[in-house]
């Protein structure tokens, strides 16, 4: 489903992305661990298509097209979904209109009819109800005045309504208490099946507690160091990510 | 149930997003209707020609020939933030009519050609009006052609008629109160639609009563090298309210075409009246600036009773060149004046938009909600008086003026005057300048959204408690127009 192949990226100069390589079959889960500054946002970023980052050499091919070649919008089409770190807010814009015109574009790129303005709303009680969020939030302007928790279920409730095949977390545990993290954990685990994989970027052992991953993979420097199963994720819990370091510089 | 409602507005919105996409002005087209028309040129005679070609009472000639005289001394006004070369007002036509019967009893009777003007304007000129619930009294090249309503209006004593049949029928209405909030020695252009109109609007509410409809005008300047002055005169005796939504589209044109319109607002004790505006004039080409309106109006009311109340909501996209600040005297005790504008300019468009808000009566208030956009290479200000006079005593202004910018080519502007007389009176001034936010644009392009559609989307949230004023046909209307303005113009 997805290949990335020695994959080097910069921002303003600033090589981050080191020849990261990473390949996900349908339906797996994969965690993506590190310490701070080893380039997982990044990641996430040049994913998705953020402007800012320059992919200076390597490829990544999503369901056999060439990712890299596509404009943001256009690999939603394709059925890629980012789940921000830092939702943003869009004063004005109340939800319900933002995502009818998302999943509406989404549905023109996939060649499927507009939904209608009864089935829209029967999708959206529907996956709001699977993701335990409050009615209210749909009314109001795009995570304006939401609070952390409300803004990360805001976008699992976008993914579950986007129906994409790939979906990478960005930090979404980040700032969460228990609670919110169980609902969207809860939320993650409801919407997993065998077509749809995740990548989920995480600094903390804890949400991968909910989450079970198929792999994890530590980055460091811009490169994944180490792969494991999900016992990876327990040991660097315990030991931290220092003897990793250590064993990364020595390679 | 809400949500429901709320998604059919939404579905709305949509259509119109899908449909514009990729559009230029829409609108850019010629009727091809024969047209009786005066020489070029501006002399007593013209005056005369036109007032006697209306048919006009004797009071009329005299004040458009003092209007003339005073205006021949006048000078173009020359500070507002905008540049256009100077212009020639004897190679202008000032009177143009379509040659048509005026009176008409059936669509039937109507030029064809007319009618499919209106179609392409997607004017709602037959069985759409009705369900609709507006009166559309179309105005075409200064010549009222059909004004709709006019019984089930009259039935309740409003009249709701051209200024041409204003001056026929009720010329000691038009007598008391025209030139009253605007004098024809007011500026420039005001003295100059004073001695040239040729038509507009006219309404008057009687006490107590609550207009049922939207009262509505479409302008529409349709012939080449034509003056299109209008002028508008709204009365709201005690205890009424009226709102009047006026919209405007004019085909693509080579040729510079001014308009300068004035439009008085008078409002009684306990009256009402909401004027709102939808403008989408030519702006001109979007590399040269060639060919598009030159938008120079005067637009003012008077709160004159007490607990009245008036308000002015523009949305503003069209026009080369604007130069408009829609004003309220607030004169009776506790009235209250606001104003909500949106004003985008994009491509080489210069406006100069703004209010005055002048507090004469106690108590009186006054909101100013100004969104400005600019895009492209164009220039937009904002240019607003509060003035609190001395016997305003308690009087209260609050102030928001909003500035976005998209790209790094076009410059935004605020002028704020402030004048307080009185001390216990406050005046509150907020102001913020901001981009466009790259984020939101990347956070909208990552949920499948183009980015033509997303900076559709940001602007209309931008301008959301401005566009909440509209009437709700309107504000479809509103956001459509927002959208087709900016196109092209990010990325």
């Amino acid at each position: 489903m997805l290949k990335i192949d020695q994959l080097h990226a910069a921002i303003e100069g600033k090589e981050i992305l080191k020849g990261f390589s990473l390949e996900v079959k349908p339906g797996e889960v994969h965690a993506i661990m590190g310490p701070n500054g080893s380039g997982k946002s990044t990641l996430a970023s040049v994913l998705a298509g953020k402007e800012d980052y320059e992919v200076t050499s390597g490829s990544v091919s999503f369901n056999g097209k060439d990712l890299l070649e596509m404009e943001p919008d256009q690999r939603a089409g394709e059925g890629l979904f980012l789940a921000f770190q830092y939702p943003v807010e869009i004063p004005g814009v109340s939800m319900v209109n933002f995502l009818r015109t998302a999943v509406n574009a989404v549905r023109e790129y996939r060649g499927q009819e507009p939904l209608s303005a009864g089935a829209f709303l029967k999708l959206m009680k529907e996956k709001k109800h699977m993701v335990d969020l409050d009615s209210d939030l749909t009314k109001r302007s795009v995570n304006e005045g939401f609070s952390g928790g409300e803004k990360k279920r805001n976008e699992i409730f976008q993914m579950a309504m986007l129906d994409p095949k790939l979906v990478i977390l960005d930090e979404t545990d980040s700032g969460l208490d228990i609670d919110a993290l169980r609902i969207v954990a809860d939320a993650v685990n409801k919407l997993r099946n065998e077509e749809r994989s995740f990548i989920v970027i995480t600094h903390y052992q804890r949400l991968l507690d909910y989450i079970v991953p198929d792999h994890v993979h530590v980055l460091h420097q811009g490169k994944i160091v180490k792969s494991g199963g999900k016992e990876l994720a327990l040991e660097l819990e315990e030991k931290g990510y220092d003897w990793l370091k250590e064993g990364a510089l020595g390679v | 149930m809400a949500e429901e409602k709320l998604l059919e507005a939404i579905s709305e919105d949509e259509k119109i997003i899908q449909e514009v996409t990729g559009q230029k002005y829409k609108y850019g087209f010629v009727t091809d209707i024969e047209s009786d028309k005066a020489p070029k040129g501006l002399n007593e005679d013209i005056i005369r020609m036109i007032s006697a070609k209306k048919q006009e009472p004797e009071f009329m000639l005299e004040y458009r020939l003092r209007a003339f005289k005073h205006w021949q001394k006048m000078k173009e006004p020359n500070w507002a933030h905008v540049q256009y070369p100077p212009i020639d007002f004897q190679d202008i036509h000032y009177y143009a009519a379509p040659k048509q019967k005026p009176q008409l009893n059936s669509l039937d009777e109507v030029d064809p050609e007319l009618l499919k003007t209106f179609e392409k304007l997607g004017i709602p000129l037959q069985e759409q009006k009705m369900l609709a619930g507006v009166a559309v009294d179309a105005v075409v090249d200064s010549v009222s052609i059909k004004t709709t309503y006019k019984e089930k209006l009259a039935e309740k004593g409003i009249i709701f008629c051209s200024f041409s049949e204003a001056l026929q029928e009720h010329p000691e209405l038009v007598r008391k109160y025209m030139g009253t909030v605007v004098p024809h020695t007011d500026n420039f252009y005001a003295a100059l639609n004073a001695a040239v109109f040729t038509d507009g609007s006219f309404v008057y509410i009687p006490e107590g009563v609550r207009c049922p409809m939207e009262l509505s005008t479409y302008f529409r300047i349709n012939e080449q090298n034509t003056g299109q002055f209008e002028r508008t005169l709204i009365v709201a005796e005690a205890g009424s309210y009226v709102s009047y939504p006026e919209g405007c589209t004019a085909p693509q044109r080579d040729e510079n075409q001014l308009h300068a319109a004035v439009v008085e607002l008078v409002a009684m004790d306990n009256a009402e009246i909401k004027y709102s505006t939808v403008q989408n004039w030519y702006p001109g080409d979007p590399e040269t600036g060639k060919g598009g309106i030159y938008n120079f109006v005067t637009k003012r009311g008077i709160c004159k009773g007490r607990n009245s109340k008036i308000s002015w909501t523009q949305v503003e996209t069209g026009s080369a060149i604007t130069w408009k600040y829609p004003s309220v005297i607030l004169k009776g005790d506790n009235s209250e004046g606001e104003f909500y504008s949106v004003a985008v300019t994009n491509g080489r468009q210069q406006a100069d938009t703004g209010t005055k808000m002048i507090h004469i009566g106690k108590n009186t208030r006054s909101v100013i909600i100004s969104k400005g956009i600019s895009a492209g290479k164009s220039q937009n200000s904002y240019r607003g008086l509060v003035r609190m006079m001395k016997g305003a005593e308690n009087a209260r202004n609050f102030s928001q003026c909003d500035s976005m910018l998209i790209g790094n080519q076009c410059g935004a502007h605020t002028f704020p005057y402030i004048e307080v007389g009185n001390p216990t009176a406050k005046v509150e001034h907020e102001a913020t300048t901001s981009k466009i936010g790259e984020d939101q644009i990347f956070y909208c392009n990552q949920r499948g959204i183009d980015t033509e559609k997303a900076v559709g989307l940001i602007v209309n949230g931008y301008c959301r408690e401005v566009l909440n004023q509209l009437p709700m046909e309107f504000a479809v209307e509103a956001q459509k127009l927002l959208s087709i303005s900016l196109e092209g113009s990010v990325g």
